[in-house]
Parts: structure tokens; C-alpha cells; sequence
């Protein structure tokens, strides 16, 4: 049997297999063990398939033998191979962090099915990544949400309960959007292959049941990848879960919904109907701009710092659809750039809160002051994720911004450029103050015999911070990677 | 207008529910009446996509001698699996209510809103008290 072939299949069907394991094993550290071998695994199929993808371009793989397009086909070119290898390094890192986290966080007896529902959100996003099939995306991102839903309840605080709930609400209501959406286009073309109703849609495009359908599948995407004003499920589900599940969905869950948008505009709609036609920039621009000042400034006033976090998500996300908004190829390959880069500096940041959480019991800004003093490996590396996430230079934030910048002056934005630059201004603000706090204050008394987080933890926060200045300073994987999939999804070059 | 009822119905019907599901969830304070809405409201869905399958004049289709024409099953294939999605959905949402249930001692959005606002004021109060 040759294993190569069959990659792009085992990067889903490992997570996706390893989950109901961990139920039958039913033991708290051969589940972990299982997650980690799993995310072990699922990363290095990633590296050899964005390999495979560099040296042979597109891979298509029937799904059970049957050809695409009544098959089922899971589809890899560079922007795919790209984000799978975003998803799965992230996926391993978290579940190396995890075991100490979840030890304190959740209930011993539920710990198991923690880690299975952490798996499945991990098997569902590789799915959503690497299917080529419009409906089969549709099901994975609802094996992913579902999963989403029952980890971030499990949170110790009650209100993680409710934002669980209000998540599901309006999560069900993204993914139905998506799909009245794609019935739509079945509708019109008769088939739900991605790259068949690429070919198929421009001959119809100009009818209204595809231009509602359209509508139907940005907005639900748009719910799902917290989109200014659908991101209001996002802060209350960050803030309240349990700080791995935390970490894991902001470095990977909207990043793959902004996948999915890309997929759906470059390989399905195509970039004639989407901005010729529709033109959703004059929806993405002005609403990406609103999100960066407006989630920045809502960043300002948080005094619990994971909501805080949870708030410049959102408006950073905002940066990634104003890339999408310019409609060029630099602004796109900006956007795939701050996937990777995004993923990097909120994991180092949410991953250096979870040890806060696991040694002081609380992320309320007021109860942290001085902490430095006590735990300043932690949040050191708190410091260096805070810089990339202001986009400093030397850092991976930095190179993101300047690609979202220069894509803007190409096309004679300068009022866009502002925008970037005030909401970067803002970042420093609501940065400086839990700076300020935790290493020039005096320290605050409830805090002594508070003690420097365990290497468990340290270890993969240090190591995504270190990776922040290692991806700013060199930057060819990562921009090289970025351009090339810009040029796969432009058409330009296969 | 009145003469596209008939021929459109299944696709009205659809709509209507799908636009009653929808209030349902917005308008009602109660949490299992909200996801009875969102169920009302992916079902709207289902018969949607079973509607789009519908070839006119169309046998069903299973394969007979004598008949040429038949309807589209893979619609209902496709909602096949997206009725096992909502059950899952429904699922999952009914078990958080309990739990909301277990520890708010309400399934009223209002009041467990009060709840949470009152919860942060004695926070905040204790910790000026220490402070």
C-alpha cells in the first residue's frame, strides 16, 4: 500500500479516528497521550503534503474510489496545504500545553471526553481545510462547531455555560445560512464539487437564485469567522472557556472560517462575480474598518484580560478582510500571511494567560498587579506576543502589517492605511496597560508565594513566542508560501 | 403575484417557516422555546432541498421498467445528513439548558442576564472591600 497517496485522506480520518478512542480508553493521561501522538502525527502528514503540494501542485483524492464530481473529493493546492499546516502545528502545540491546563481546569472525570471533543474540533477543521466538496464542508464545520460548543461549556465559570449556548444559537444559524446557500447552487448547477461549480457558475451567474445564494453563504461565514456585527457570540465563548480551548479556537477556528471565505470567492464564485459583480468589498471594507476601531477601542476598557484578547480578535480579523476587501493579490497574500501569523501571537498569548489561570486563579486585570515579579518567564513571553500582536518590527506581526499596508498604498488607500495604523495605536494602548500592571506596579498582596508556572506550560508558550521573532525575522516560508498560493488563487500560475 | 402561490408552494412554506423559526429565536426569552425556533427553523431547510429534488412528472426514484423520468434523490440524501446534524444540534443545546437549569435555576434569558450582572456588582464589590 502506498502511503503517500492516501495523506491528504489520514490527515482527517487520524483526529477524526483517535476521538472515539480516547472514549474507549476512558483514562485521563492515555487520552492526552493519544491527543498529542495524534497532533504529532496530523503535523507531520501536514508538512509532507505542503511538500507533496510544492513539488507536484494540486492534489485530488477520491473519497472512496468514486470521481469527482459526484464523488466526494478532497482537494489540496498551496493555500490549503497551507492552512492545514497552520491548523495541525497549532493542534500539536496546544495538546503539548494541554495536560497541565486541563489537569487544574476540568473535572477529573470529564477530561477524556475534553480531549475527544478537542480531536473532533481538530479533525473537523481539517476537513472544512481539505474537502473539495461544497456540502461535505458544510458537515464538517458543523462536527467542528458541535464539538466547540460542548468544550467551551465545560469552562469553570458559569457563564461559559451561556456563552456556550448563545454560540450555538448563532452558530446553527451561520451554518444553516451556508446551507440554503449551497442548495441554491445546487439548484442552478446541479452539482456540489467545488471546482465543477467553479466552471459551472459563471454561466449563470447573473440569475437571482445564485446571487441569493450568494448572500446566503457570505453572511454565514461571516457569522462563523465573527465578522463586525456577528461577532457578538465571540468574546463571552473566548473569555469563558477553559483557557486550552481558548487557545486552540483562537489560533485556528476563525482562521479556517477565512479559509472557507477565500475558497468560496476564488474557487467557487470566482473574483469576476464576487467583486465585478457583487461587490462585497463595499460590505468588507467599511465593516473591517469598523471592526478595527471599534474591538480596539472595546479592547481598551476589559478588565478581564481574556476578554480582552477575545476583543482584538475581532479586530484583527478585520485586518484579514480588508486584505480580502482589496481584492488584489496583495492584499490576499497579506491575509493568508496573517492567518499564520495571527495564529502564532494570540496562541503565545492566550497559551501565557492559561498559566496565569493555572497559578493565580484569575485574568481580572486589577488582580495581576505586579505579577511580573513572581511569574516573569510567563509573562515575558506575554511581552514578546504583545509586540508581535502590535506589530513590532523583528516580529511575525510586523510582517503581516506591512504587506496589508503596502497592498493598500499600491491601490492609493492612504485612508485605509490610517485605519491600520490608528488600530495598531490602539493595540499598544490596551497592550501597555497590562504591561504596566503586571511589571511596574508594586505587587499586589493576595499575590505572594505565587510561583513561576511549571515547565509544562512554559515550554510551548515560550516556544510560540520564540516563533513570533523567528517568522519576523525570517520570513521566506511564510511570504514565499503566501505569494505562491496568491498566485494559485489568482489563476496566474498553477 | 397570487398565481405564483400555487406553483411556488412548498418554496412559501418553506419560507414562512423559516421566517417563523427565526423570530422564535430572536423574540422569545425562553431558551427551550428558542431552540424549538432553531429547529423550525433548519427544518424550513429540509424541505427546501427536498423541494429542489422534485423533477416535474417525475417517478420516484427507484428503478422500474416503463418509467424514464425520475426525480432527483440526491437532495434527500444530502438532507439525510443534514437532519442528523440538527438532532445532534438540538441535542447538544437541550444539554446545556439543562446544565444552565442546574446552576442558574432558570431557563429565562433575563433573568439569568440579571443574574450574571448581579454576580459581577458583589465581585467587584468584595474586591474594593479588600482593596
Amino acid at each position: 500500500m502506498n502511503w503517500d497517496q492516501h495523506l491528504i485522506a489520514l490527515a482527517i480520518i487520524v483526529p477524526l479516528l483517535s476521538a472515539p478512542l480516547c472514549m474507549l480508553v476512558g483514562q485521563r493521561h492515555v487520552a492526552w497521550l493519544i491527543g498529542v501522538t495524534s497532533g504529532l502525527v496530523g503535523l507531520l502528514i501536514a508538512l509532507a503534503l505542503l511538500q507533496q503540494v510544492n513539488t507536484q501542485g494540486v492534489i485530488s483524492y477520491q473519497l472512496g474510489g468514486w470521481a469527482p464530481p459526484l464523488g466526494i473529493e478532497l482537494r489540496a493546492d498551496l493555500l490549503n496545504a497551507f492552512v492545514l499546516l497552520i491548523v495541525s502545528a497549532l493542534a500539536f502545540w496546544v495538546f503539548l500545553y494541554a495536560h497541565r491546563s486541563v489537569a487544574a481546569e476540568i473535572d477529573a472525570d470529564r477530561q477524556t471526553g475534553f480531549y475527544a471533543g478537542l480531536l473532533l474540533i481538530y479533525a473537523g477543521l481539517a476537513g472544512i481545510t481539505l474537502t473539495g466538496d461544497a456540502f461535505n464542508a458544510f458537515v464538517f464545520l458543523e462536527i467542528s462547531s458541535l464539538s466547540s460548543y460542548a468544550v467551551i461549556s465545560m469552562g469553570r465559570d458559569r457563564r461559559a455555560i451561556t456563552a456556550a449556548f448563545q454560540y450555538l444559537v448563532m452558530g446553527t444559524i451561520g451554518a444553516t445560512f451556508i446551507l440554503i446557500g449551497i442548495g441554491f447552487l445546487y439548484m442552478m448547477t446541479g452539482t456540489l464539487n467545488m471546482a465543477d461549480l467553479g466552471q459551472r457558475l459563471p454561466a449563470v451567474s447573473d440569475t437571482s437564485t445564485v446571487q441569493s445564494g450568494f448572500a446566503f453563504i457570505s453572511v454565514g461565514i461571516a457569522l462563523k469567522l465573527a465578522m463586525f456585527p456577528l461577532h457578538l457570540w465571540l468574546p463571552n465563548a473566548y473569555a469563558f472557556a477553559p483557557s486550552v480551548v481558548t487557545v486552540f479556537l483562537a489560533a485556528t477556528a476563525t482562521k479556517v472560517a477565512v479559509y472557507l471565505l477565500l475558497r468560496m470567492i476564488f474557487s467557487v464564485f470566482g473574483v469576476e462575480m464576487t467583486f465585478v459583480q457583487m461587490h462585497l468589498e463595499y460590505l468588507l471594507l467599511p465593516l473591517a474598518t469598523v471592526a478595527v476601531i471599534s474591538a480596539s477601542l472595546v479592547a481598551v476598557f476589559q478588565t478581564n484580560l481574556k476578554r480582552m484578547l477575545a476583543y482584538s480578535s475581532v479586530a484583527q480579523i478585520g485586518y484579514m478582510l480588508m486584505g480580502i476587501g482589496m481584492a488584489s493579490t496583495g492584499g490576499v497574500a497579506a491575509t493568508i500571511l496573517h492567518l499564520f501569523n495571527h495564529a502564532l501571537m494570540k496562541g503565545a498569548l492566550f497559551m501565557a494567560l492559561g498559566a496565569v489561570v493555572l497559578r493565580v486563579g484569575s485574568v481580572q486585570l486589577h488582580h495581576l498587579a505586579g505579577l511580573g515579579r513572581h511569574m516573569p518567564w510567563t509573562l515575558g513571553a506575554f511581552v514578546v506576543g504583545a509586540l508581535s500582536l502590535i506589530g513590532m518590527p523583528l516580529t511575525a506581526g510586523f510582517v503581516s502589517k506591512w504587506y496589508l499596508v503596502s497592498a493598500a498604498l499600491d491601490a492609493g488607500w492612504w485612508w485605509l492605511v490610517v485605519v491600520i495604523v490608528i488600530g495598531s495605536l490602539l493595540a499598544v494602548v490596551y497592550v501597555w496597560r497590562v504591561i504596566e500592571v503586571v511589571w511596574f506596579r508594586p505587587p499586589h498582596p493576595a499575590l505572594a508565594g505565587k510561583t513561576e508556572a511549571p515547565w509544562s506550560l512554559l515550554f510551548p508558550t515560550w516556544g510560540l513566542a520564540l516563533a513570533n521573532v523567528y517568522f519576523g525575522v525570517e520570513t521566506s516560508l511564510t511570504t514565499g508560501t503566501a505569494e505562491a498560493a496568491v498566485q494559485v488563487l489568482f489563476g496566474m500560475t498553477p | 403575484m397570487i398565481e405564483m402561490l400555487p406553483g411556488l408552494f412548498n418554496y412559501w412554506v418553506a419560507v414562512i417557516l423559516m421566517m417563523t423559526g427565526f423570530y422564535v429565536v430572536v423574540a422569545q426569552n425562553n431558551l427551550v422555546k428558542k431552540l424549538v425556533g432553531l429547529g423550525l427553523f433548519q427544518a424550513s431547510v429540509f424541505i427546501f432541498y427536498i423541494s429542489i429534488g422534485k423533477v416535474a412528472g417525475g417517478a420516484p426514484p427507484i428503478i422500474e421498467h416503463g418509467s424514464q423520468l425520475y426525480s432527483n434523490p440526491l437532495p434527500h440524501v444530502l438532507i439525510l445528513t443534514a437532519i442528523v446534524v440538527g438532532v445532534a444540534t438540538t441535542a447538544v443545546g437541550l444539554s446545556l439548558i439543562v446544565r444552565i437549569r442546574e446552576t442558574y435555576g432558570s431557563v429565562e434569558e433575563d433573568e439569568i442576564n440579571s443574574a450574571d450582572r448581579h454576580a459581577e456588582l458583589d465581585q467587584k464589590d468584595e474586591d474594593n472591600d479588600q482593596g
